[in-house]
């Protein structure tokens, strides 16, 4: 009888059948039939280590009338709101009026992936989580749609699910029962196209109001721009250390 | 503890009788692509344990190359109906419920994950043979462009 080897047994015993038995089930078949290894290779891919992803933008560039990278996510992630209160909502447009001068200013708004995330504090079973790179993620897999999260967080980031989903991203899984938010197109990050679907929509604009990069490289362009001009943090005052920040608010 | 005593049995009784077992097992539906060089029946046993590994290593590590990724699964695993489009998993021919619902077990997976591929996958559905063909094809049209 074959017993189900643990969690981590199943991997070693896998890899090492992929490196000596795959000679030897070689040699065993016919001629000119070769046996390949299943699906991918163990490579060192995955998260870049000691990285701080973030996103900064600019209210100032923003129009009101524009919300394409509302848009862009929806369609890379495959989320729909119909303007219900219901529906899911990753990424908005907010317009923010100041009362005594009556100056508006309208800006997206998404999970600010917070260096103390509210969510994952509050988070009885260790779903709602940040990735080492900083990014700030729920795993539907453990999530039981208790919606302790939502109620946790300042910015509003994140909805439920309420519906029966059926086409789904490959890259985005998602669905009934689970609590979903802006994940700053982490596939996309660790495919390495260095850039998120808000980003690339808003450049194909033309109003250039948001960049995507690495907060802990000084080098690059977001770290430049954040340490030259002034920027903030949207509700700095709960002091959470957030991974997006906003210009001319 | 039973499920894998009686599997089992039907495994004696498959050695025993092959068009009994015929009777009795589900008909499995071919798959395309490379085999499996752990065997089928590794994967039969393990692939909850595979999956729940690989799919840690993709949400927490951001791991995408993994050797068990879902997407691969149905990619190979499509089992086309009646208009030649693959079956979604509300389908009882789909590829996971003729063993799912012999044996009585829920599956949760395509709650979340979709149970047809991407249509850019699907070029994987096609016999190795034609793969390397539709690549000859697009080399010349790549060609003729230029």
């Amino acid at each position: 009888m074959i017993m189900p080897p643990k969690e981590k047994g199943a991997e070693i015993s896998r890899r090492d059948l992929l490196k000596t038995g795959g000679a030897l089930a070689t040699m065993a078949l016919a001629p000119g039939v070769t046996l390949m290894a299943f699906g991918g290779k163990a490579t060192a891919d995955g998260l870049k280590p000691g990285a701080r992803w973030g996103l900064l933008i600019d209210a100032g560039k923003c129009p009101e009338d524009c919300s394409a990278c509302v848009s862009a996510c929806s369609n890379e992630q495959g989320w729909e709101n119909n303007g219900l209160d219901t529906d899911p909502q990753w990424i908005r447009k907010v317009t923010l009026r100041d009362k005594e001068s009556g100056r508006e200013n309208s800006l997206p708004v998404m999970c600010q992936h917070c260096d103390e995330p509210p969510c994952v504090d509050v988070c009885p079973t260790g779903a709602s989580f940040k990735r080492e790179d900083g990014i700030v993620l729920v795993n539907r897999h453990t999530c039981i749609g208790c919606r302790y999260c939502m109620m946790a967080c300042p910015f509003k980031a994140r909805s439920f699910v309420h519906e029966p989903v059926t086409g789904q991203k490959s890259t985005t899984p998602r669905g009934i029962g689970t609590v979903e938010g802006c994940n700053l197109c982490v596939h996309k990050i660790d495919r390495g196209d260095g850039t998120t679907a808000c980003v690339e929509a808003c450049q194909a604009t033309g109003n250039n109001a948001m960049m995507f990069g690495d907060l802990n490289d000084p080098e690059s362009e977001i770290a430049i721009a954040v340490s030259t001009y002034a920027s903030q943090e949207l509700r700095a005052d709960l002091g959470l250390n957030l991974g997006v920040r906003y210009q001319n608010i | 503890m039973i499920r894998r005593f009686i599997s089992v049995l039907i495994m004696a009784a498959l050695l025993v009788s092959p068009s009994y077992a015929e009777e009795l097992l589900p008909s499995i539906p071919k798959a395309t692509g490379e085999p499996h060089p752990e065997g089928n029946e590794y994967w039969r046993v393990n692939h909850p344990t595979l999956l729940r590994h690989d799919r840690d290593l993709t949400v927490i590590d951001g791991i995408r190359d993994i050797d068990a990724s879902l997407a691969q699964c149905v990619t190979c695993h499509a089992v086309k109906g009646p208009d030649a489009a693959p079956v979604t998993n509300e389908s009882p021919e789909y590829f996971c419920r003729v063993c799912h619902d012999y044996a009585a077990v829920q599956i949760d997976c395509f709650q979340c994950h979709n149970s047809v591929p991407d249509v850019a996958e699907l070029t994987g559905l096609l016999p190795l043979s034609q793969q390397d063909e539709m690549a000859k094809l697009q080399a010349y049209l790549d060609g003729v462009a230029q």
